[in-house]
């Protein structure tokens, strides 16, 4: 009986908003002060839409197989800066400029503003100076496209409390040859942080921008309920990579919105690694002819971590192309959810759209869900989907051991040419090799 | 009985393009029902079906319980189209029988009877053929004859009311247990107020050389059907069972929910084969599944031409180690219809395998969706499923979704799925173009020639029946 007691919420009234209290958004709302009017508006209009809005159920199709007796908004509290020592990542030798923040707070940056913007025109500096300054791109652009994969409670949960972010403007032409990076630290017991990036790619402009997300403590527990916004204006190449590994006790929000243009490349690529649980919602929209979006995700899953990923692209326009590979390697009790779709829009003719998740079971216990979706309304397309869920190939286990190959190298070799197939498609090569030897490490641990 | 009154005339004139008589279905005759529920939905409409069919307590208790499962579940539109809520339930009748007893032989179907079967177009020669036809009017079966071999063998083929009646004994150990009458809202309407259907029952090691068939018809308007079919095939048996349907079209809207009950014990095998052919105005809303039991197997052949919205996934339990479960797939949705239909297959034990093959072809402003189940649970070791999907858009504005869930858990399970959608390459139809076949002959050649491979594995009858129905429905879909 004491068990079915506890597990009852309190009340329904009180369980919509958790530690994210009326007082909470004042205080938040209080240090964003300085901040344009129609802003906090906007923040106070998300904060009534979150506050309103039920927690998910069983019978939402967008939360088919997740968990949600373990979502949860109590005991948390809204992370402030803590003057903190944040180490040195290996990534700043290899960037051109970095920005970091810890809880919500803006702390150090590798380069002054000025001096990148007059290098290239490129504007790389915090969403507070950017409301300040760049009011018309900020309005166009930070979280200006719709939520549609289910979590409308989570992002106007991220929209009220979102207190600083990256902000990165490429101008037309210009090319940003080395990556731009962004990191995010969470510190402190129970800590929540609503971290943000959006970049803005103008015409013809490319740029390449990693965002990482790191928990100070890896035994702390935190809630982190981020976005990013991306758009790739006509002919520019946006390529956005994001490393998500909070502790392995954080709840985790992800919410990205992709825009590309004509003739526009954008590719992103979200390595999932940290959390106990966490989802990632990815929505692309290619808006005109000729855009193409390379959405990809490689997740390293352990424990009994819960990975939900859900992604929807939408071919809004004709001759449009997009190309979707999630693979996740699932170890211990570990549990993903795979669900995309594929939406072709009536008028988008000669699109040519894929999408496949592939499953590598390297453990009985783990439990790998996919549910690949394609709503087609135009019929001169190429659309197809496939998914697999298996072990490793005896075969190719096999050949290798024949070549005198130790069983447990054998796995590992074939486990990484496993991830390979994702990582190879990043171009710059020393953030290939960096990567790659993250998630090396995180899989031998 | 009341005779015939009066026919009413087919709405369109006759056009015999490709052969085919597209009016054939397209009658209905005035028919006086000895036994009517009326329209109308109630606790009351439920005791009037139990006492007319004179059943057993449990069965009526069985029912209403099962009706107020049906008033307790919300319509499934959470994921279901919006369509579903077109139906009112208060304006459909659900019972209704002109209290004819089945028919041995073919002399003693009445006259007006034989007349439908006329005008659908089934031969003189077929309808012989048709031996081991369970021909169902409307609620009850019209006519029905076992082969006399099928009958020697042991083998048990009546309509599900006399199986109720007559081997309570069989009957009541497998009901409702593959289809539990909660597991959906129309599972569970089926329950309240079914009548109707086959009950079939093969001995162990018998195989029944003839496929069993059974036509069904809709003769009333806003008249539902609601059969309920359960198929035994005892250890080491196998069994063949077909149903077709065809309907009158009528304007306002009518309701069909059937639920389908396959058990194969040990070793058997069991194959259902439709062929839905319903008229456009037809909400086709159909619970099947089986339960393949060790070394034993499941093969739904399914084909949905006809109705304005089929949801339709058949399933297999595949409960002993080695069964095998299949479904074959093929949904043709032409303007006004949409095809929602699929599979599921949930393994239940070591070592067994299920493959689904679903092709689905989209004419006009039809719509084809394909939904579909696989769950490998825990601790299961050496289960497969192959998974394909492949849709075919015809015009601009067809539409076709895909949304399957595969659900794996450990290392030694596999599974695939793939997908694709298309259209008929331009390439082909030009190739056949300039051997001088028109572009609708094209088309037609070429939508015949994607389910091929599938409509083969369909018995010759129903394979020729399928090959001109498409060609029908590709009537004027080009130019």
């Amino acid at each position: 009986m004491s068990t079915f007691a506890q597990s009852l919420p309190t009340s329904a009234a009180d369980n919509l908003t958790g530690s994210f209290t009326r007082e909470a958004f004042a205080q938040s709302l209080a240090r964003c002060a300085h901040l344009p009017a129609w802003w906090l508006d906007r923040k106070r209009a998300a904060y009534e839409r979150f506050a309103s809005l039920p927690m998910p159920t069983r019978t939402n199709e967008g939360w088919r197989f997740s968990n949600l007796s373990t979502l949860t908004l109590d005991g948390f509290k809204i992370g402030t800066f803590v003057p903190t020592e944040i180490s040195v990542s290996p990534f700043s030798a290899i960037t051109a400029a970095t920005l970091t923040f810890v809880n919500n707070t803006f702390a150090t940056r590798t380069a002054p503003a000025a001096e990148i913007a007059a290098k290239h025109g490129i504007i790389f500096d915090t969403l507070q100076n950017a409301l300040i300054h760049h009011a018309d791109l900020i309005k166009a652009h930070l979280l200006a496209q719709p939520t549609k994969l289910g979590s409308d409670k989570f992002t106007a949960l991220h929209e009220a409390f979102l207190e600083d972010g990256a902000f990165i403007y490429v101008p037309k032409g210009v090319e940003a040859t080395q990556p731009i990076s962004v990191f995010h630290y969470a510190t402190g017991p129970g800590v929540a942080v609503f971290p943000h990036t959006l970049v803005i790619a103008e015409e013809n402009a490319k740029v390449t921008v990693a965002d990482f997300f790191r928990s100070k403590e890896a035994s702390s527990t935190h809630f982190a309920c981020g976005g990013n916004d991306l758009y790739a204006g006509h002919g520019s190449q946006l390529t956005y990579l994001a490393m998500q590994d909070w502790s392995d006790q954080t709840l985790s929000f992800q919410f990205n919105a992709t825009v590309a243009r004509r003739d526009a490349k954008v590719l992103s690529l979200n390595i999932h690694a940290g959390a106990c649980q966490a989802r990632h919602e990815s929505f692309s929209q290619l808006q005109a002819p000729g855009a193409h979006s390379e959405m990809l995700a490689l997740t390293v899953a352990h424990g009994a971590q819960e990975f939900d990923q859900r992604t929807l692209q939408i071919h809004q326009a004709p001759n449009t192309s997009s190309n979707l590979l999630y693979k996740n390697a699932l170890m211990d009790q570990s549990k993903t959810i795979f669900s995309g779709l594929i939406v072709v829009d009536p008028d988008a003719q000669k699109t040519d759209a894929y999408q496949s998740n592939r499953n590598l079971m390297l453990s009985d216990e783990a439990e790998a869900n996919s549910l690949p979706g394609l709503e087609i309304q135009a019929n001169d397309v190429r659309c197809t989907h496939g998914t697999t869920s298996a072990r490793i190939d005896r075969e190719q286990e096999f050949y290798l051991e024949a070549r005198g190959i130790k069983p447990a190298q054998a796995q590992e070799l074939l486990v990484f040419g496993f991830f390979e197939e994702v990582l190879g498609k990043i171009e710059n090569e020393q953030l290939h090799d960096q990567l790659t030897s993250i998630i090396r490490d995180k899989f031998k641990a | 009985m009341k005779p015939l009154t009066e026919i009413e005339p087919a709405v369109e004139t006759e056009n015999p393009v490709v052969g085919i008589d597209q009016t054939a279905g397209n009658f209905s005759y005035k028919v006086d029902y000895a036994f009517d529920a009326g329209t109308g939905l109630s606790e009351d409409t439920v005791r009037y079906i139990s006492s007319v069919k004179k059943e057993a307590p449990w069965i009526l208790e069985f029912r209403l319980k099962a009706l107020k499962t049906f008033f307790d579940k919300p319509m499934p539109t959470h994921w279901a189209t919006k369509d579903l809520e077109a139906i009112d339930f208060q304006k459909i009748r659900y019972y209704l029988s002109q209290g004819q007893q089945p028919k041995r032989t073919w002399d003693e179907v009445p006259d007006d009877i034989k007349k439908t079967f006329e005008r659908l177009g089934i031969p003189e020669q077929e309808r012989k053929f048709l031996a081991g036809v369970e021909a169902q009017f409307d609620s009850e079966a019209a006519y029905s004859n076992i082969k006399e071999i099928v009958a020697k063998q042991g083998v048990i083929f009546c309509n599900s009311t006399e199986g109720l009646r007559e081997h309570p004994e069989i009957f009541k150990k497998f009901f409702g247990k593959v289809i539990p009458t909660g597991d959906n809202k129309f599972s569970a309407l089926n329950s309240a107020v079914f009548s109707g259907g086959s009950f079939i029952y093969v001995p162990p090691g018998v195989k029944v050389a003839q496929p069993l068939q059974a036509y069904f018809r809709i003769n009333a308007e806003n008249f539902g059907q609601f059969e309920r079919t359960l198929i035994i095939a005892d250890e080491g048996s196998e069994v063949v069972y077909m149903e077709g349907c065809t309907a009158p079209k009528f304007s306002t809207s009518t309701l069909h929910s059937a639920v389908v009950e396959l058990v194969a014990l040990k070793g058997a095998k069991i194959q259902y084969i439709t062929v839905q052919n319903w008229a456009n105005n037809v909400f086709n809303l159909v619970t099947k599944r089986g339960v393949a039991h060790e070394d034993a197997e499941i093969k739904w052949i399914d084909c949905n031409i006809g109705s304005r919205l089929t949801m339709k996934y058949p399933g297999v339990v595949l409960k002993g180690k080695r069964a095998r479960g299949e479904v074959l797939s093929i949904a043709l949705a032409n303007d006004g219809q949409h095809q929602d239909t699929g599979a599921k297959m949930i393994h239940a034990a070591d070592d067994t395998t299920s493959n689904i093959i679903a092709k689905s072809i989209s004419v006009g402003q039809g719509r084809s969706t394909y939904r579909g189940v696989v769950h490998i649970p825990k601790h299961l070791k050496g289960c497969k499923n192959n998974t394909e999907c492949d849709a075919l858009l015809i015009n601009t504005n067809s539409r076709t979704d895909t949304y399957p869930a595969i659900s794996v858990r450990g290392d030694k399970n596999a599974t695939q799925h793939e997908a694709s959608v298309s259209k008929v390459s331009e390439d082909m139809i030009f190739y056949m173009q300039s051997r001088g076949l028109t572009e609708a002959q094209a088309m037609s050649l070429a939508v015949n020639g994607f389910i091929n491979d599938l409509a083969r594995q369909f018995p010759m009858e129903y394979s020729v029946e399928l090959k001109r129905l498409i060609d029908l429905e590709m009537e004027g879909s080009v130019g």
